[in-house]
């Protein structure tokens, strides 16, 4: 069924069993992001040291889709360079606009490429990235915070 | 059995020959967010364009002249369909529209009763659709009038038990829905108006979802502005209406103002046309509007009270049906007393949105999300729900694909 390309056995296994849920008491920044369609939410906390993602943690209510995109998106971006991290962000940017013309790479993108299949479904795309963008917001404004 | 032959209601939408994904044939259960259009209906607007098109109430010529009785002959369509004067329809673009036409006359003039003062008080309830609730806050923050509003109960009903502190002599508006577009309650509207006509207040009325599904007159409802949108009752999208008490109308502000809607003009400034003219600014929406009164046509063709009869057996059916599903759980009332054919459900373990995605491979249309009613998900603690909405060309076979259908998705998600 077509359905497969979207909820495969890896989205489902994020789903139930989700990265890095629960946010951390410390954080360099905390950002609360909804999918305004659906009223999905995520909040996310990043601790940031030295320009490299020490802790991602997050929660919200959202599909499955959402869930596990959060999960594996943190669990990419642990550890990683802000450069490293926002090559991966990019690289799954990417992925969703391709309206299921590339398969993307998964040594940048690991479990990320699982969503693949998410780029032909243009309402869920949306669901895919809310993590993402949460990401990306927190990481740019613990950057900014920094460089004060 | 069912009152209606929905066979050959059916056979009048040519969407029901589309196939969906997997092949499957369309189990259209979203008429709540917007109706299909039967041909009828589109032809209506096609004729307009082909035979009569010109700007309505301008122009010398044949076709304006065409074009001017076409509209208006719609305006008098409707009238009728809610028993009202054709002098108090007012043609919008929308039921938003309708309603944020009123609260900005609230804000643009000193004539009572549309003035709002620090402390006065709009009353609506929890479970509007945003629709009926921003442009009233918005109205409020202008004005520093204060919102409030009725609770509802656990079980998806209106909770009364405060009215007599909600409704007191501060309240100047009382904005509420004629059928919630989440649960399908049915406020009591006549208590509601009796007691807010009792301290002066005015009564707006939200029939997004009524006017499409059960018979409705404006003078037995007796409240002060009744707004509804065409494209959830068969018309065309980019038409809605607002129907206004006539003494109110003539006091109430535009608040947009252009062309068609002057009485004289000169460098200095403007009067302004009687209602429901001076409520019309610009070349109306007139093949819109003669679509709508196609689709109110098709509707007193078939009959409002067999229509209402229809779906009230269905959504008795429905219920019945959706309760059997363990894991299922509906939100709103479980009879079909003061009660549309709108039904909220959650899936234990299954986000809405994942439901509907499955649901949809099996060619089943319904609506997920927060339905424009975001306090309302607040309040039952959820970030949405999936609605399935009844209408006309819906029959048995309808639930029973949508049951058939839910029962794959707990299948495919494990959870059964």
């Amino acid at each position: 069924m077509e359905l497969d390309s979207l909820y495969q056995e890896v989205i489902l296994d994020h789903y139930k069993h989700p990265l890095h849920k629960g946010l951390s008491d410390e954080k360099s920044v905390q950002v609360h992001h909804v999918n305004p369609s659906c009223g999905d939410e995520i909040t996310l906390n990043l601790i940031f040291e030295g320009d490299v993602v020490q802790d991602v943690t997050w929660d919200g209510v959202g599909c499955s889709i959402s869930q596990a995109s959060a999960s594996i998106m943190s669990d990419l971006v642990h550890g990683k360079s802000v450069e490293q991290a926002f090559l991966a962000l990019d690289a799954f940017s990417e992925l969703m606009s391709s309206k299921g013309s590339i398969k993307g790479d998964d040594a940048i993108l690991e479990d990320g490429v699982a969503l693949a299949g998410v780029s032909k479904f243009p309402a869920r795309v949306k669901c895919a990235l809310l993590g993402w963008m949460a990401f990306k917001d927190a990481a740019l404004q613990a950057r900014e915070k920094e460089q004060k | 059995m069912s009152s209606l032959d929905v066979a050959a209601i059916k056979a009048d939408f040519p969407i029901f020959q589309k196939r969906m994904r997997n092949d499957a044939r369309l189990v259209y259960l979203d008429s709540g967010a917007t109706s299909q259009k039967p041909a009828q209906v589109l032809e209506a607007e096609r004729f307009f364009y082909t035979h009569h098109n010109a700007a309505a109430h301008r122009g010398s010529h044949l076709l304006a002249e065409e074009a001017s009785t076409a509209y208006e002959g719609a305006r008098a369509t409707i009238a009728a369909f809610i028993g009202a004067d054709s002098d108090e329809v007012i043609f919008t673009k929308s039921a938003t529209e309708s309603i944020n036409l009123i609260a900005y006359s609230f804000s643009n003039t000193q004539v009572a009763p549309f003035v709002l003062t620090a402390g006065d008080e709009i009353l609506v309830s929890e479970m509007e659709h945003h629709a009926n609730l921003i442009p009233w806050q918005q109205l409020a923050k202008r004005t520093g009038a204060v919102i409030r509003w009725f609770s509802v109960t656990a079980d998806g009903r209106l909770d009364l038990s405060n009215i007599d502190q909600l409704i007191n002599e501060r309240t100047k508006i009382v904005a509420i829905t004629h059928q919630s577009n989440v649960l399908g309650t049915i406020p009591p509207v006549a208590l509601i108006t009796s007691k807010a006509h009792a301290v002066g207040a005015i009564v707006v009325l939200d029939a997004c979802q009524s006017a499409p599904h059960f018979p409705m007159n404006v003078v037995e409802l007796d409240v002060d502005f009744v707004a509804f949108s065409g494209h959830k009752m068969l018309g065309p999208t980019g038409v809605g209406v607002l129907w206004g008490r006539a003494s109110l109308l003539a006091k109430m502000e535009p608040f947009l103002f252009g062309g068609s809607m002057i009485e004289t003009v000169t460098m200095e400034g403007a009067t302004w046309a009687s209602a429901p003219r001076k409520f019309e600014a610009g070349v109306p929406n007139m093949a819109q509007a003669v679509g709508l009164a196609a689709a109110i046509d098709y509707l007193t063709n078939i009959g409002m009270s067999k229509i209402h009869q229809h779906e009230t057996e269905l959504t008795q059916y429905a219920l019945d049906t959706l309760q059997t599903i363990k894991g299922l759980n509906i939100f709103g009332p479980l009879d079909t007393i003061d009660r549309g054919g709108v039904i909220s459900f959650a899936l234990e373990g299954i986000h809405p949105h994942d439901a509907g995605q499955v649901l949809d491979q099996y060619g089943v249309a319904v609506r997920t999300g927060h339905h424009c009613a975001w306090p309302l998900m607040r309040k039952y603690g959820v970030a949405g729900t999936t609605r399935a909405s009844l209408y006309l060309y819906n029959d048995r076979s309808d639930i029973d694909a949508l049951a058939e259908a839910i029962t794959a998705t707990q299948k495919y998600f494990k959870v059964s």
